[in-house]
């Protein structure tokens, strides 16, 4: 909740107003907060919410603001939500009513129905970006710095170049970003073509794979960002380049046009955690990898906490490392993250530190 | 009225000041109220802080865990901001506990003034709260200061008077 600031809910001459929603409540995380009975307005630039009973309470977030949405289904007794993943408050954020939340998601909670519709308006916001193509006011556009506006993917160079040459010069629009896809796609189609003329004369064995489509396979190749020379000498080689790529990544989740080569992603991914994104790569037994949100994975791992504390009706960071086979450091870690979250408490004494659950959040 | 020591006095973790803020802010109610039930039980009207921490109150010699002192002034500062708590001089290491507020001590010594049919009577300090027809009430014992606010209050209130005696201070109440 730390990522909203103060609005006066009024929209800017290129904002328009997508789908409003009354009976709205808000949550920092998992936590109620006291926006509990409101208007939410989705513009095409940010997600506004006004208290119904005193209008003057009204609070604001770009949309540039939101990595990822879910789904939350109704349950008895529970409205339903949607879940909004964002990123880390800029510095230059306009004030807000919180200085600090210990989580990086909201929940909207739609009492009074209407979530499947504002869903469903809110994906398309996120796919369109049309924030993007019409600017309003320095106080909404936020998530500048190093990455300065627009995440740029490094992949496709050719056409990247092209494209990029002419986003520099005038005001992106929506006929530009479809005019990328097109040109994708062409190119796409091609290769396609070449592969499948390549993989059938393996296949056949009939005749030899010329030269010509040698070279233009491998070609095709690089410029798919496999030791792509060009980009790495724009970003650094090797670890800058794909902490520079990890921090992009965190931010391009939903957008179509960019292509990496998966190598480059692999990487970058390692160092997602490293830089204290909230995405984490997961590796499986199988060996398949996954990008997950850390919130999902915290989440998991903190219940698990607590129910070995539980059991134990108290534990120090050394008897849960034996307990559970983690080192010392890692098993301190998570005890603390349990803490933070308020579903342990500790004892510090002459004895040591020890961790309780928190009886005095579940205890009356 | 009989005391009994909440849950939270056999747990250990109550003897450590929480870093969540959300636990803190729990713990310091607790804290707060066991506080003002103590000293009522007690009927400790006054407490230095030395007092304090070696007291069973914030020494659970049982569980072998003391509130450490930087704690307690923690808690302290907590009270005195309800307005439970005055401190008695500048080094704070007195406090006046207050577990009734003089309003309700007010309301009190009223009540038993009327039931008696003594308003109009004149009393000395000392006589309300150390006399012999005081000797079942509440108030009974209450400590000088705690006293005066009292009597302060009901003054507010036009149903008592503050007056200068030779050999001290008295009151008068009025119907």
């Amino acid at each position: 909740m730390d990522r909203f600031a103060w609005a006066s809910g009024l929209l800017e001459m290129n904002e328009t107003l997508v789908i409003q929603q009354r009976g709205v409540r808000l949550y920092d995380g998992e936590e109620k907060v006291k926006f509990d009975t409101g208007v939410l307005l989705l513009s095409t630039h940010q997600l506004i919410w006004r208290d119904l009973k005193n209008h003057e309470c009204c609070i604001a977030i770009p949309l540039s603001q939101i990595v990822f949405i879910e789904e939350q289904a109704a349950g008895i007794g529970k409205s339903a939500k949607i879940v909004v993943h964002l990123h880390p408050a800029p510095s230059n954020k306009e004030p807000g009513p919180f200085q600090s939340s210990k989580y990086s998601y909201i929940k909207l909670s739609f009492k009074e129905h209407g979530q499947i519709e504002f869903y469903r308006r809110l994906s398309e916001e996120m796919t369109q970006r049309r924030w993007e193509n019409m600017p309003v006011s320095q106080t909404i556009q936020i998530n500048r710095g190093p990455q300065a506006g627009r995440i740029r993917a490094v992949g496709i160079v050719g056409i990247e170049r092209k494209l990029e040459e002419k986003r520099k010069e005038t005001d992106k629009n929506i006929s530009e970003a479809f005019e990328d896809l097109s040109k994708l796609m062409e190119k796409a189609k091609e290769m396609v073509e070449l592969s499948k003329s390549i993989a059938n004369k393996i296949k056949e064995k009939q005749g030899d794979i010329t030269e010509d489509e040698t070279i233009r396979f491998k070609s095709y190749l690089l410029s798919m960002g496999i030791a792509n020379p060009v980009t790495r000498e724009t970003h650094g080689s090797g670890t800058h380049y794909h902490m520079q790529l990890a921090k992009q990544l965190a931010g391009i989740l939903q957008s179509p046009l960019e292509l990496l080569s998966p190598e480059d992603l692999v990487n970058a991914c390692k160092m997602l955690v490293a830089l204290k994104l909230p995405l984490r790569l997961r590796l499986f037994d199988s060996g398949v990898m996954v990008i997950e949100l850390q919130s999902h994975n915290e989440e998991e791992m903190v219940a698990s906490a607590l129910e070995t504390v539980s059991e134990k009706g108290s534990l120090t960071a050394e008897e849960f490392a034996k307990l559970v086979g983690m080192s010392v450091l890692l098993a301190k870690e998570r005890l603390l993250l349990a803490e933070k979250m308020g579903h342990l408490c500790r004892d510090d004494s002459v004895e040591g530190l020890r961790f309780y659950p928190n009886l005095f959040m579940t205890q009356s | 009225m009989s005391f009994e020591w909440p849950w939270q006095y056999r747990f250990p973790p109550f003897f450590t000041l929480q870093p969540n803020v959300d636990t803190r802010q729990k713990q310091m109610t607790a804290w707060c109220s066991l506080v003002l039930s103590y000293c009522r039980i007690n009927k400790q009207y006054t407490m230095t802080v030395m007092e304090a921490q070696e007291s069973p109150l914030f020494n659970n010699r049982k569980l072998q865990r003391k509130l450490p002192m930087e704690s307690i002034q923690v808690v302290l500062e907590e009270l005195r901001k309800k307005g439970n708590l005055e401190w008695l001089d500048k080094n704070k290491s007195s406090f006046l506990i207050m577990w009734r507020r003089p309003e309700e001590w007010g309301k009190l010594i009223y009540q038993w003034v009327s039931k008696n049919g003594l308003t109009n009577s004149v009393f000395t300090l000392y006589e309300l709260s150390n006399g012999d027809d005081t000797e079942n009430e509440e108030f009974h014992g209450l400590e000088e200061s705690m006293l005066l606010r009292a009597l302060q209050a009901l003054q507010q209130e036009h149903r008592a008077e503050i007056i200068t005696l030779d050999d001290g201070r008295g009151v008068k109440f009025f119907q």
